[in-house]
This record gives structure tokens, C-alpha cells and sequence, in this order.
């Protein structure tokens, strides 16, 4: 089944048959069902809710960027410069980073010429393609959190303001929520209120929150956070670290020496180190991500802000050029405004009527 | 990847130019595809610099660009300037209130810097207006935002008015108001929990304090490093509260920070402030011709050459290349130029700026402060008209009266003689080709 086909499949909620076959074999389930709705009914409500919001969530950008894309295709009629700058334009409008973009426009020039394409719609569909081959080209990290059955230590970084306190909040309130005791290492000490701003979150969540005073060296912090959390033993440490901005040469160091006293500790740690971004963020996201990948080895990314107009585009150049996936995505303030990523309802909820209309076109 | 910024864009097309000696329509057609290239990179919005592009072509499509000596140069210039223009005069004044108190709102999205900047302007404004600041804790929902204002207060031992996260904010913000005519503080800066611009709720919130407030100043803080997104939330902001002045935060990073431009462009509201730390003393005036270079990634070079051009028309410079070619230079010339080139800042920083020229050897060891061009051109001032013209003429008794006459020593009048001597042999070297490197300073009225 092609890509395309799937992404369909998937916001149709229509089955394939292989998969009504695999229902049929869990009719032990349905034997137990109280009346209620049953526990797939249930899940498959709840996914859809995940999927309904993260599109809600996208449904105004999705909305302005779709009416570029289709003013796009009804100015530029024939595939010709004119149509690739403007097509430059649109993807660059979602902050689409700027070499990734030149990538996938040439990459673009090639196939029209390759298949003698000259219709600009017939190239929608493989717009479309293209941006989510270029996502998942580069796979060498995994994209699920890399979680351990003992003691999991999480590292989160990011410049200033991003949203990583808050983040953690929320990431920290879904492992709870699985029935995982969480712990909080209030690294950021730097900051006014940052220590007390965790402490609202761990107290909102229910996770012990390890702290010092403002002022002190955070990497003693998380090396306090990550010995009581082995004592106590905790499922999931997650250490907030201060804003920093990247060109920063002794922050960077800062943070060298905070995770490099995670490994004295546990050598397999930190298991997983969050670079948190801010959507709104442009081109210096991959000045960020690489500065911050240089230091502390990046395992995923969390795209926060995710709930505003800013599209967060330059994840698509970070996973094509760095190869580290988004795992997290921000789509509000509150505790629950969290979802797992995932790549392809992200470019569907940039490019999702483009997709529908063509498939109708082609059912008929 | 270090940015190319347009200097080093240009510089291949420059390249290829030069060989042709006239400039064509084709030729500036392709340095407007890399201007555009360098803007969106920077993160100027597309929107943006479509027009720009537009304009800027007019212009560089008239007879200056055509018919100049060094046309990368001049489309840098042209660049430079409408970019300048666009981004307005300098004003980095606050709108203060004829009856006390001034007072000032911050308005922005989350985490743009909002509570620092209150801080920071609390402190500017008392150290360099003597004013009593207040600060009204208005965030009541990121957790700990009170509390984090009241840290930075008490930094600065400057009052902060809170009432909790449980009241209103327009109940807070009309109390804190009025504690500060009953306490005679002057000025109030009203802090304001981050937003999304499509919030209706929220949004509708800063209206009512706006309206309640009546500040004289709306400062929306904004990250430069923003991206596309930039004016779709300065034009919302500004539509509904219509403010007053813009500051960019974050600036010590190492963004491009085209979303100045993109602001400043929709709104043509006045950038006042940049923020350049997470100190509480990292505020500074907002310099448009400095966000230009910094936007083109060519560092502060243009301001360079925006200078060295306001002293040399490009008769001079003509006449200066055609000196250099007929080896005619002379050390009053030299004088000259280094009247020029003291304007200019610390040679060796600037030197090193300059696109290309890493590329000459020996150029790196160059050093000269203001100082030791003090010198030179004392040792030139002490010399006859006729000594000027041909120094070789220079024995040791002329020598002595003039390192008398400047206060120098008879060692440094050598030097600099020896030095002018190579000087003329490198610009020999640059100027009558021989497969050598053109100097690419060249038109640039700098004396290399
Ligand atoms: N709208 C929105 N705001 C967010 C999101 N994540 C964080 N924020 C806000 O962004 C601001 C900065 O967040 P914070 O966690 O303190 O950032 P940190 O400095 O990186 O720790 C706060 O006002 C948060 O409420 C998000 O996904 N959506
Ligand atoms: N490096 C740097 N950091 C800044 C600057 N202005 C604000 N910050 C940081 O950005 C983060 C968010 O600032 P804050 O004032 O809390 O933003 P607010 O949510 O808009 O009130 C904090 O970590 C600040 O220290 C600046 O000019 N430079
Ligand atoms: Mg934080
Ligand atoms: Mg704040």
C-alpha cells in the first residue's frame, strides 16, 4: 500500500480486510463486554480524539497554508520556474528549512522532468510524497522513547523561553498517568522563579521534585536527582536544564558537565535527551539543534507551540539533515496538551485537503 | 554552517563580472535571486521580501548599478540602504506621560521575554531617567510568572504591586495603578502572561487592561528569532491594541533575526529596544543599519562601506584606482585616505570582515589602531607638499626635522616610509592584473 494510500486509510477510518480478520480474533473480549463500550471501541475513540486534536490543533495553520498551496496551484497552471519559486514560497512559509527546501525543489524539477509532468496538479500528490520521504529518509534513531524497565533519566535542553518547564510538566504527568513514579530535577537554577515554576508542575503531577537554591551548580543538582532517584527506585527522572542559547560557550560546557555527572552515575545514561523547540522558531532551529547535538547527543525532539499559527517546519530539515526524530509535540499550557508525534499526521495536517481532494479525484 | 550571508553570495557573481566590464539587466537579475535567498534564509517573510525584491531591482536597474566600477558593491549598497530604510530611524525613546505615571504594558506570546524586558527597562529607565519604577505582576496563569517577577524586583530593589494568581487581571493591574499615584512612583510597566495571538479570550483580556490602563507605551517583546510566523503575530497584536514599540529579544544568539524586518514592515510600528542577555543591564537601542548587516550576514561590513562611501564619490575613487594603476599614489594621498579610514573603527576587526579577504595572504597580520594612524598622519602632516610627492627625496636631515616636528621618533618616520613603499607594491600587484587577484577592496577608498 503506498504511502499516500495509507495516510488516507487512516483519516477515512475506513479498514482493510486483513484488519476486520484480526478483530474477528479477539471476540474473547467481546464475550466479557458489559454493554459498555468495549475496551477497542475505547481505544479506537481515544486515538481518534489524539488525532482530532493534533489536526485541530494544525486546522489554522493547515487552513492558511492550504489556501497558498491551492492559490498556488490555480496561478501557476503549467510546471515552470515560476511555479517552483512560488512553491519555494509556500514551503518556506512554514519556516521548511531553507536547504531542505532547495533539496526538495530541485528533487521536484527532476521527477516533472523525468515523467514529462507539465500540469502542476499532477505534481500535488507528490508534493506531498516528497516532504514525508525527506521525514523519514534519514532513520537511524528511534523514534519511540527509549524507555528502561528499571530507572529511565531524561534530559531535557533547549535556548530560552521554549517551553522546556513546561513540557516536562506534561510529559511527566503521561508516565504518571501509566502508573509510573516520576521524578523532577530542578536543573535550571539560573533563572527567576524556574525552580518554584517546576515545583507547581510536580505538584500538579504528582512527582517528587529535587531541588537546591537559585544560584547553584545545577550539575550537582541533577547528580543529587539521579542517586536519590536509583535509591528510591524511581521509573522516570526527567532533569529541566536552563534556557541557553546555543553560541553560548561556557553554557554549552554547563551542560557537557551535567550530563557527563548523569553517566558517573548511570554510564547508559541519560536514556533519552529532549531538545525542546519553539514552532515558531525559524531557520536558527537547525543552528540549534546541531549546536545542541554537538554537546549532548539529541535523541528527540519536543515541537512545542504547536497550538498557534507557526508551522514548525524546520523539523522536516532537522530529521533530513540530522536525523533526529520530533517525539513530542506542545499544543497548549495545560497538562494535557501533549501528543506523540507522528510524521505523517503532522504532513497531513499541513497538506490534509490537498490529499483529499486528489483522492476523490482518483476514486472516480 | 557558517552563514554565507550575501557578500559571499555575490562575491561569485562579482567574480564572473568583472571580466566583462559592462554590467546587464541579466546580470542584476541574478544578484536579486541570491538577495532573495539571503532574506529568506535570515527569515524574512516571503511576503516581504517579494516587495523588497521588486523595489530594490527598480533601482538597481537604473543607471547606477550599470554603469559602476564595482557593481557587487553597489548592489550591496542599494541593498543596505532601502533595508535600512525600511526598518526606520533610530527611536528608542519611551512615550512618557505628561502626568505621572508613564505607563507601559508588555504584550508578546510565550516565553518571547516579556518578564525580563519589564525588569530590564525598570532599571534602564531608573538609571538613565531617573525614574521610580513600579512593576505590576499581570501573568496570573504560567506558573510561578509572579513569582519570577517578584525575584527580578527584588534584583533591582524595584517595587513590584501583586495581588496573586486569584483576582482579575484588569482588578490587579487598577489597584497596582493606583498604589502608584498614592506612592508617587512614576512610572508603571505593566507585565502580561504570554498569548497566542489567535486567543480570542485573552487577547480580549489585553484589550480590557489596555483600556483600563491607558498606557502611554504598548511594547510587544518579540524572539528574533522567530520565523515566517513573525508577522502574523505582530499584525494581530498590533490590529487589536495597536502598539506603540516593538523589542527584539534574544539578539546575543546567533540568529539572523529578518523577523525585525517582517515587523517592522507590517506594522511600521518603531523597533525601540533589543534585549543582548539574560542580565538584567542586556537592553540596548535598536540600530537599524546594524540589523540590515546583521540580516544579510555580512557582519558590520556595509556600515563600513556605507561610511567610506559617504567621504568618497565615486570620482575619487576612480581617480584614486587610476592612481594605483600609474603608481602615482603619494603619501598625501595616503593621508588622505586615512582620514577616511580612522572613521572607521579598529582596522585589523575590520579587516577581517571584509568579504574575500581571507583569501589574500598577509592581509591577517595587518594591524593598526587609531593610535598608530595618529601617528602616521603626524609624521605625513610634517612633511613639504614636495616631500609628499616623492619621499624617495627624503634624506636624513629631512628626516630628523620631521620626526621632530610630529614628536616621533626617527625610526618610526623609516618605518612608515617602508612601509608605504610595500604598500604601493602590493597595490601594484592587485591592480595591473598579471593573473593576480583584482583587489577587492578596490572602490572601497580604503588605502590597501
Ligand atoms: N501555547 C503554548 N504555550 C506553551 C507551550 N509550551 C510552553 N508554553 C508556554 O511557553 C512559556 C515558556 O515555557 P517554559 O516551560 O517556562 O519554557 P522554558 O524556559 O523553556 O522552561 C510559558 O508561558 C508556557 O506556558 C505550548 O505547547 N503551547
Ligand atoms: N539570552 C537571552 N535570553 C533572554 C533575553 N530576554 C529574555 N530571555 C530569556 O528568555 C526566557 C523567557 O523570558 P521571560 O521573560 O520569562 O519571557 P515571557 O514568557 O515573555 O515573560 C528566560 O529564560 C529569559 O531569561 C535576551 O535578550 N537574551
Ligand atoms: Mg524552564
Ligand atoms: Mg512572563
Amino acid at each position: 500500500m503506498s504511502l499516500f494510500n495509507r495516510l488516507k486509510k487512516k483519516f477515512s477510518g475506513k479498514h482493510t480486510d486483513e484488519e476486520i480478520e484480526n478483530k474477528e480474533s479477539d471476540e474473547l473480549i467481546d464475550e466479557l463486554d458489559d454493554g459498555l463500550i468495549s475496551l477497542e471501541e475505547f481505544e479506537e475513540w481515544e486515538q481518534e480524539q489524539i488525532g482530532y486534536k493534533f489536526r485541530m490543533g494544525l486546522e489554522k495553520s493547515r487552513e492558511r497554508f492550504q489556501a497558498q498551496i491551492n492559490q498556488l496551484m490555480a496561478t501557476h497552471r503549467t510546471v515552470d520556474e515560476d511555479f517552483f519559486e512560488a512553491l519555494e514560497e509556500v514551503l518556506i512559509s512554514a519556516d521548511v528549512g531553507f536547504n531542505t527546501v532547495m533539496e526538495l525543489t530541485d528533487e521536484l524539477r527532476d521527477y516533472a522532468k523525468l515523467k514529462n509532468i507539465t500540469e502542476t496538479v499532477d505534481l500535488k500528490e507528490v508534493i506531498v510524497e516528497k516532504m514525508i520521504e525527506i521525514y523519514e529518509r534519514n532513520n537511524h534513531i528511534s523514534e519511540e522513547m527509549n524507555m528502561q524497565d528499571d530507572l529511565t533519566v531524561i534530559l531535557v535542553v533547549g535556548v530560552n523561553g521554549v517551553g522546556k518547564t513546561t513540557s516536562i510538566g506534561k510529559i511527566a504527568h503521561r508516565y504518571v498517568k501509566e502508573g509510573k513514579s516520576v521524578m523532577l530535577a530542578a536543573g535550571d537554577t539560573f533563572r527567576a522563579g524556574a525552580i518554584n515554576q517546576l515545583q507547581v508542575w510536580g505538584d500538579r503531577v504528582g512527582a517528587d521534585v529535587i531541588k537546591q537554591s537559585e544560584g547553584s551548580d545545577p550539575a550537582a543538582v541533577v547528580f543529587d536527582a539521579v542517586n536519590a532517584a536509583k535509591r528510591r527506585g524511581t521509573d522516570v527522572l526527567i532533569c529541566d536544564t536552563a534556557g541557553r542559547l546555543q553560541n553560548k560557550g561556557n553554557l554549552m560546557k554547563e551542560l557537557e558537565k551535567i550530563k557527563n555527572v548523569i553517566k558517573k552515575v548511570d554510564e547508559n545514561a541519560p536514556h533519552e535527551v529532549l531538545l525542546v523547540l519553539d514552532a515558531t522558531t525559524g531557520q536558527n532551529a537547525l543552528s540549534q539543534a546541531k549546536a545542541f547535538n554537538e554537546v549532548t547527543e539529541i535523541t528527540g525532539i519536543v515541537l512545542t507551540k504547536l497550538d498557534g499559527t507557526a508551522k514548525g517546519g524546520i523539523v522536516l530539515a532537522i530529521k533530513n539533515e540530522l536525523g533526529i526524530p520530533v517525539k513530542f509535540v506542545g499544543l497548549g499550557e495545560k497538562i494535557d496538551d501533549l501528543e506523540v508525534f507522528s510524521a505523517e499526521n503532522y504532513v497531513y495536517g499541513l497538506f490534509s485537503d490537498m490529499i483529499d481532494e486528489t483522492s476523490e479525484e482518483n476514486d472516480e | 554552517m557558517a552563514f554565507e550571508g550575501l557578500g559571499g553570495r555575490l562575491q561569485g557573481i562579482m567574480d564572473r563580472i568583472k571580466g566583462k566590464g559592462k554590467v546587464t539587466e541579466q546580470d542584476i537579475k541574478e544578484m536579486m535571486r541570491e538577495v532573495r535567498l539571503a532574506l529568506l534564509e535570515a527569515d524574512v517573510n516571503f511576503k516581504v521580501v517579494r516587495q523588497f525584491i521588486k523595489d530594490v531591482s527598480e533601482r538597481a536597474n537604473g543607471v547606477d548599478v550599470m554603469k559602476s566600477l564595482t557593481p557587487g558593491q553597489q548592489v550591496i549598497k542599494i541593498v543596505q540602504e532601502e533595508l535600512t530604510n525600511l526598518m526606520g530611524g533610530e527611536n528608542s525613546k519611551i512615550n512618557m506621560s505628561q502626568k505621572p505615571p508613564t505607563v507601559i504594558m508588555m504584550v508578546g506570546l510565550q516565553g518571547a521575554g516579556k518578564t525580563t524586558t519589564a525588569g530590564k527597562l525598570a532599571l534602564l529607565l531608573r538609571k538613565s531617567h531617573n525614574k521610580k519604577p513600579m512593576l505590576i505582576a499581570g501573568d496570573i496563569y504560567r506558573p510561578a510568572a509572579i513569582d519570577q517577577l517578584e525575584t527580578i524586583g527584588k534584583q533591582l530593589d524595584i517595587p513590584v504591586y501583586s495581588m496573586g494568581d486569584k483576582e482579575k487581571v484588569e482588578t490587579i493591574v487598577e489597584n497596582g495603578l493606583k498604589y502608584a499615584r498614592e506612592n508617587h512612583l512614576d512610572t508603571v510597566i505593566i507585565d502580561t502572561a504570554g498569548r497566542l495571538h489567535i486567543d480570542e479570550d485573552l487577547m480580549n483580556e489585553l484589550k480590557n487592561v489596555k483600556e483600563i490602563a491607558k498606557p502611554n507605551e504598548i511594547m510587544l517583546v518579540v524572539d528574533s528569532m522567530t520565523g515566517q510566523d513573525a508577522v502574523n503575530v505582530a499584525e494581530s497584536f498590533n490590529d487589536l491594541l495597536d502598539i506603540t514599540g516593538v523589542t527584539l529579544t534574544k539578539l546575543d544568539g546567533d540568529t539572523r533575526g529578518g523577523a525585525a524586518l517582517s515587523i517592522r514592515s507590517v506594522t511600521e510600528k518603531p523597533i525601540k529596544f533589543i534585549g543582548v542577555s539574560e542580565k538584567m543591564d542586556g537592553l540596548e537601542p535598536f540600530h537599524p543599519e546594524r540589523m540590515a548587516s546583521r540580516i544579510l550576514g555580512m557582519g558590520d561590513i556595509l556600515s563600513i562601506i556605507e561610511k567610506a562611501q559617504m567621504n568618497v564619490d565615486l570620482e575619487d575613487q576612480a581617480e584614486l584606482e587610476q592612481k594605483l594603476k600609474e603608481n602615482t599614489f603619494t603619501l598625501d594621498d595616503f593621508l588622505a585616505q586615512m582620514d577616511q579610514v580612522k572613521t572607521l573603527g579598529p582596522l585589523d576587526e575590520l579587516i577581517k570582515m571584509m568579504p574575500g579577504a581571507n583569501k589574500i595572504k598577509g592581509l591577517d597580520k595587518v594591524k593598526m589602531s587609531g593610535k598608530e594612524i595618529d601617528h602616521v598622519q603626524a609624521i605625513i602632516r610634517s612633511m613639504t607638499m614636495e616631500e609628499r610627492e616623492k619621499p624617495e627625496k627624503l634624506n636624513i636631515s629631512r628626516k630628523r626635522r620631521i620626526a621632530a616636528g610630529s614628536g616621533r621618533s626617527l625610526q618610526e618616520v623609516n618605518r612608515l616610509l617602508k612601509q608605504f613603499n610595500e604598500m604601493k607594491k602590493m597595490m601594484k600587484q592587485f591592480t595591473n592584473g598579471k593573473g593576480k587577484k583584482k583587489n577587492p577592496f578596490s572602490g572601497m577608498g580604503l588605502p590597501f
